[in-house]
């Protein structure tokens, strides 16, 4: 990961270098190993605060909303996943596709911290892969993690490859994964209605309504949001009404059917552990069901399931009885 | 179990029936007119047509108390707005599984075609869903799906 940490830093200070772009977004050094955060560099200076790891987990595509609104071209890295929600943003107007200069970059998979913490290991100064394991050093010693354990939700059955990109930048072939992404929801959908209502409300009670599964969502770019109170002086906190508050969780899932890529950040930002991506996964996993399948994100233009039908589409009660063919 | 048959027939559910002013609606007024008997306890809100009805309009009837929510629109192919109602199929078959997934009661929720010919239709769907809803007992789920236990 180091050699495409170095190839990034270079390519990216050649474009700052030369003027062809103004400013380039990547991931920068946090206070610890573990928290890069997205960052835009305009300097070549301020490049050498640049790192690409294993915990640059987070989705840039979102930022390139204001961001490709500025003058001068922007250059961008962007992991496959993250290609989709681009697509999706340019498809859904929101991002200036002429003002952007992909650089699409491997992913070899992503760590999560938390899963990392739970195994016991925490003051973590440092990682080093080799193959599937991982050796996790810290302030107390080394230990050596199991690498399918530790990864973020979203990349243990993240198949994505790049969709958009001007150049690459991909010195490794990444490792086979095939595990079945709606497994979960399967789960969920196989249990009876108590238990699943049980399940549900024991998740969501943990909610904090931090906002931050939206906030972080690309899917959820909306100027003006039903979750906001206009009356109240403080934007994108307060709720409308206690309405609202209660179905948030419905209606984010619902509003983002059809659009949602699965980029999976809802589930890896929510500060409560709430498995959001089984809300989303759900609606995908009917869409591909009853209307075939689809990836949103795949292409920059086109319709999405829920902007059009087939005249033999499925009834709704044939779908709740289970008799939608 | 005496008891418990009781109990249901006491309780009289609170049915909230979206209803297209170009089919439905005006099978409601056959139905009406023809003599046709529908329960009261259906409310009846009526609107330009069944794609008009946002997912959350759905979930506010549920919120406010209602027991049983049902849609009615022209049958497929009919719309006055020529393909209002193809959206609807999709929107509510998606919103309607995904209720379910958490754990809403399937029975809660229908769509039905019923066109302004079909006053006897329309009676019908309102007297069967009622049924159903009435069998089901109240709705406690979708009203706040995060309260906790005990609260
Ligand atoms: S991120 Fe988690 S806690 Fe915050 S609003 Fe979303 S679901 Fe609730
Ligand atoms: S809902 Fe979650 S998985 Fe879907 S696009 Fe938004 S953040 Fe990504």
């Amino acid at each position: 990961m180091k050699d495409v940490e170095m190839k990034m830093k270079e390519r990216a200070k050649q474009l700052l270098e030369s003027g062809e772009v103004a400013r380039v977004v990547g991931w920068k050094k946090g206070d610890f190993c573990y928290d890069p955060s997205p960052a835009t560099f305009e300097t070549v200076e301020e490049l050498d605060n640049f790192v690409y790891d294993y915990f640059c987990g987070a989705n840039l595509s979102k930022y390139l909303i204001q961001i490709s609104k500025k003058e001068g071209k922007t250059a961008v890295f962007l992991k496959p996943c993250d290609t989709y929600s681009f697509n999706q943003l340019v498809k859904e107007h929101r991002i200036n596709r002429e003002n952007v200069y992909v650089i699409a970059v491997e992913c070899m998979a992503k760590f999560d911290i938390e899963k990392i913490k739970e195994k016991g290991v925490s003051q973590i100064t440092g990682v080093e892969v080799k193959d599937k394991d991982v050796k996790v050093s810290s302030l107390y010693g080394e230990t050596t993690l199991y690498k399918p354990e530790i990864l973020l939700t979203k990349c243990e059955t993240c198949q994505k490859t790049h969709q958009v990109k001007d150049e690459e930048i991909i010195l490794h072939e990444r490792p086979e994964r095939d595990v079945d992404r709606f497994a979960e929801v399967k789960k969920l959908e196989a249990m009876t209605e108590d238990e699943r209502f049980a399940f549900w409300k024991e998740q969501l009670s943990k909610c904090i309504r931090c906002n931050a599964c939206r906030n972080v969502c690309p899917a959820c770019s909306c100027v003006k949001c039903v979750f906001d109170n206009p009356a109240s002086g403080v934007a994108a906190k307060a709720n409308d009404s206690e309405f609202e508050e209660k179905l948030f969780h419905v209606i984010r899932a619902f509003h983002v059917a059809g659009r949602c890529t699965d980029c999976g950040e809802c589930s890896r930002v929510c500060p409560q552990h709430i498995p959001l991506h089984l809300l989303n996964r759900k609606f995908i996993k009917d869409i591909d069901g009853l209307y075939g399948e689809f990836q949103a994100g795949e292409e920059a233009e086109g319709k999405t399931p829920l902007t059009s039908y087939t005249e033999g589409d499925a009834e709704p009660n044939d779908v709740l009885n289970g008799e939608a063919k | 179990m005496q008891e418990v048959t009781t109990e249901k027939k006491e309780f009289t559910p609170n049915i909230v029936a979206f209803c297209c002013n170009w089919c439905s609606y005006a099978g409601a007024d056959l139905a009406g007119s023809s003599r046709l008997t529908y329960p009261a306890n259906v409310k009846i809100i009526r609107v330009p047509c069944s794609c008009r009805v946002n997912p959350m309009f759905v979930l506010k009837a549920f919120q406010q108390g209602a027991d049983g929510v049902i849609l009615c629109g022209c049958h497929p192919g009919d719309c006055h707005y020529v393909t209002g109602n193809y959206y609807t199929r999709r929107r509510m078959a998606l919103l309607f599984s995904f209720l379910n997934y958490m754990g809403i009661e399937k029975e809660r929720t229908r769509v039905e075609w019923v066109s302004a010919a079909e006053g006897a239709r329309f009676s019908a769907v309102m007297n069967d869903f009622v049924k159903t809803v009435t069998e089901l007992g109240e709705n406690k789920r979708l009203t706040d799906l995060r309260v906790k236990e005990g609260e």
